[in-house]
């Protein structure tokens, strides 16, 4: 499958290797969550990098032992419509501080570039037939975000237009009561 | 009232830009109509029995005369010369074409409006008590975080693509006008014990097959923690809500499944692991929001109104008119004005263009430039002077809205049914508008009293029958259309869901079924009960023995 990473095609150098599948002495593989917990240190060991692909049906929590090992995780959309992994990678970036490749695969399309970026995602398995200008069009079509908290390159309302007051969260209550018109 | 800027406004061009973009492509036929499906789903856009229909979010139902004005041209230069406004708060246009759509979403965004998430598998318009802000009741103007919500859920990256989709209420109020306990998240503004605002929060309510009430999942959640909690409801839900069966994956299921116990834990230990403060927005944004919602400027009147007086005592209709439809304003000498859009033998919630530029002239002129519409698909006035009351009521009978039947056996809610969807098992406009004639004497819907009618056209539940006191439902068996009836249900403080009474009947025999139903209470009220109350008193049974007796 094509590979898209910073707007623009690029070569995969990642092998997909299925749960029996034999591992290749070198190079970089992905595998199923399966046989990274049942072979974890043979897979750490090896030369070349290690990925993990996760079901969407998966737990997070179940690599956030291995992190620092794991160089790629990739999550699937099954369908476009079934958004479990969005849900996924905002876990693993956030919650887990995930810093490697995030990639999304299966279902993938434009129009959801722009989710996938902001929930942290920077890799995207694409259909074969995928045109790189409809996708980065697509991507930029929104440049704002009103959600907070957010990865990618949407602006949100207070990067937009810094405002002078100081922010501190945890007094909203208590500034929103004193400034409440009378 | 909130007033987009600069960001607000960019915004939403470019999704209607992207939008233009979409229908390009479906109408030079790059995309199919099955990949263009999603896409105009979530931009409100159907396709009915007959044409698209194209709903147009009023965010928790507020307007201004001037957005009220853009509706009515559009509803001339797009559609048939009406819009119809629905029980979500939104308005529905029943005949636009695809190619104009574009165009109709900038004619929106002119005056601050679009069709952001009025349908699709995603987070939909907040609903909220369409009197905020003018109710005595009320702890805190809901607004504000109503606004809040709009902002945050529109083109939420992560929860854009639910098992289903999903509808947030909040109220502020102690009557619940906003049927917290059918949706899938509601909120309550309440106080704690020491006295602070904060907010309830209910989780997996819903109507469709499987009507359920909300469970708390939340006595008391600080507000400045609102949407943080918010988005681990979500998340759990994202995560876990059912897929494998589309009428298995609203959250009222996953709720039911796990418990409320188990779903409350799950919910709990996500919102944990979510850094607050860098989701919820900054203080300050807060009090920019809010800011748009403070009082307009009153006068300073007495509460009690000589005119007023004098007009009721002479003219009766007028009288009638100020008893049902308007309503007690926290500030002396206003009102809240209901305005009905439900004529005798009409179609519940439809206005003409021009209803709609009389209505916003009234709110220009009368009410500080305010309009709301209802969940039960009628339109408010939110802040009007008592004395300026007959003349605003001689307005609207001349635009044919001078109904007097607020909240009365006549104002019932029905969805469009097999007049318009594709999905509908019967017809309910005409059942509604058959029922309508029937009890429409104005002496005898008043001696009937508070009665909600509520009439869906298929098991989907959009006409609200599980929170109707008397609630119809319109199947279909071997080519016949029938009719389920359920009472007791009701979307206040006292949520309930109705109960079946037995057997369905034809759509010749469901408005004298009704009407016995009807009959049966007034025979056996006691002082001053009302139709719930006596159905919560008697149970079932007398009204089944009538009903089944006679027919
Ligand atoms: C004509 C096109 C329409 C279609 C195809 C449609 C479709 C549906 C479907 C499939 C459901 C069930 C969802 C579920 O339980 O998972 C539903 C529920 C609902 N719809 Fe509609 N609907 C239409 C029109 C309307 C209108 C006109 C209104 C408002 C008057 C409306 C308001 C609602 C409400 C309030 C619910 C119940 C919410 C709940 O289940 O919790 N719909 N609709
Ligand atoms: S209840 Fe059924 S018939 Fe009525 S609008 Fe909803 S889907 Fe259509």
């Amino acid at each position: 499958m094509p590979l898209i990473k910073d707007g623009q095609f690029v070569e995969d150098s990642w092998t997909v290797l299925q749960q029996d599948d034999e591992v290749p002495p070198k190079g970089d593989v992905i595998v199923p969550l399966e046989r990274y917990l049942s072979d974890t240190d043979e897979l750490n060991r090896r030369v070349g990098r290690v990925g993990v692909a996760l079901e969407n049906t998966a737990d997070p929590d179940d690599i956030a032992p291995y992190l620092n090992d794991i160089d790629l995780v990739a999550l699937t959309f099954p369908a476009f419509t079934d958004g479990r992994a969005y849900s996924q990678a905002r876990q693993l970036r956030h919650h887990l501080g995930f810093g490697g490749e995030l990639r999304a695969t299966g279902n993938v399309l434009a129009d959801q570039a722009g989710f996938l970026k902001q929930v942290g995602f920077d890799a995207f398995e694409v259909t074969p037939n995928q045109s790189i200008d409809i996708w980065v069009k697509a991507s930029e079509a929104v440049t704002l975000a009103y959600q907070r908290g957010y990865d990618g390159n949407r602006k949100t309302r207070d990067k937009l237009r810094p405002s002078p007051l100081p922010q501190h969260p945890s007094d909203c209550a208590a500034v929103a009561e004193q400034s409440a018109p009378a | 009232m909130y007033r987009y800027d600069e960001f607000d406004t960019t915004f939403v061009r470019q999704r209607v830009d992207q939008f233009r973009d979409q229908v390009d492509r479906r109408v030079s036929g790059e995309l199919t109509e099955e990949q263009f499906r999603p896409l105009r789903l979530m931009n409100g856009l159907y396709l009915q029995l007959h044409a698209y229909m194209l709903r147009v979010a009023v965010p928790y139902g507020t307007l201004n005369s001037r957005q009220m004005r853009k509706l009515a041209f559009i509803a001339d230069e797009y559609d048939k010369g009406y819009g119809h406004f629905t029980t979500r708060q939104n308005i529905q246009y029943n005949w636009p074409k695809l190619p104009d759509v574009p165009n109709i979403l900038d004619h929106l965004a002119d005056v601050e409006m679009h069709a952001i998430q009025t349908s699709g598998n995603c987070i939909r318009n907040v609903t909220a008590d369409q009197w905020a802000g003018a109710a005595g009741d009320e702890v805190e103007d809901p607004r504000p975080y109503a606004e809040l919500m709009r902002q945050w859920s529109s083109l939420h990256p992560e929860f854009s693509f639910l098992p289903r989709k999903f509808k947030i209420a909040v109220t502020g109020a102690a009557s619940d006008r906003a049927a917290i306990a059918y949706h899938d998240i509601g909120l309550r503004l309440t106080r704690s014990a020491n006295g602070e605002i904060g907010f309830e929060v209910l989780a997996g309510g819903g109507m469709g097959r499987t009507p359920m009430l909300g469970v708390t999942v939340r006595d008391w959640l600080p507000k400045d923690e609102l949407l943080a909690y918010l988005e681990a409801i979500m998340r759990v839900y994202n995560l876990h809500g059912r897929r494998d069966n589309k009428y298995k994956a609203r959250i009222k299921i996953l709720v039911h499944e796990l418990g409320a116990e188990e779903f409350t834990r799950q919910v709990e230990e996500e919102y944990k692991r979510i850094d607050a403060p860098r989701v919820m927005p900054p203080a300050q944004e807060l009090v920019r929001i809010k800011d748009y919602f403070a009082p307009p400027v009153y006068e300073d009147l007495p509460d009690q109104s000589p005119e007023l007086a004098r007009c009721m005592s002479d003219d009766a209709d007028f009288a009638q008119w100020v008893d049902r439809n308007v309503v007690a304003h926290k500030q002396p000498g206003y009102a809240i004005v209901n305005i009905s859009l439900k004529p005798v033998g009409g179609v519940p919630g439809d206005a003409s263009s021009g209803q709609m530029r009389a209505v916003a002239d009234l709110a220009e002129q009368k009410s500080h430039d305010e309009i709301r519409v209802t969940h039960e698909q009628n339109l408010v006035l939110p802040h009007v002077r008592k004395s300026d009351l007959y003349g605003v009521w001689q307005t609207l009978k001349t635009h044919g809205l001078a109904d007097a039947n607020i909240g009365l056996a006549t104002d019932i809610i029905s969805c469009p049914g097999l007049d318009y969807c594709a999905l509908a098992t019967a017809r309910s406009i005409p059942i509604s508008q058959d029922i309508s004639r029937r009890l429409g004497d104005i002496s005898r819907q008043r001696d009937i009293g508070d009665l909600k009618i509520k009439i869906s056209g298929c098991i989907n539940a959009c006409g609200h029958h599980h929170a109707g006191h008397i609630g119809i439902l319109g199947l279909e068996k071997r080519g016949e259309e029938y009719y389920q009836i359920t009472l007791g249900g009701s979307g206040d403080e006292t949520a309930s869901i109705g109960e079946i009474i037995g057997p369905g009947f034809s759509s010749e025999t469901v408005t004298d079924a009704v009407e016995t139903i009807v009959d049966t209470y007034v025979g056996l009220r006691q002082d001053g009960e009302t139709f719930l109350d006596a159905y919560r008193r008697l149970g079932p049974n007398p009204f089944k023995e009538a009903v089944y007796a006679t027919h």
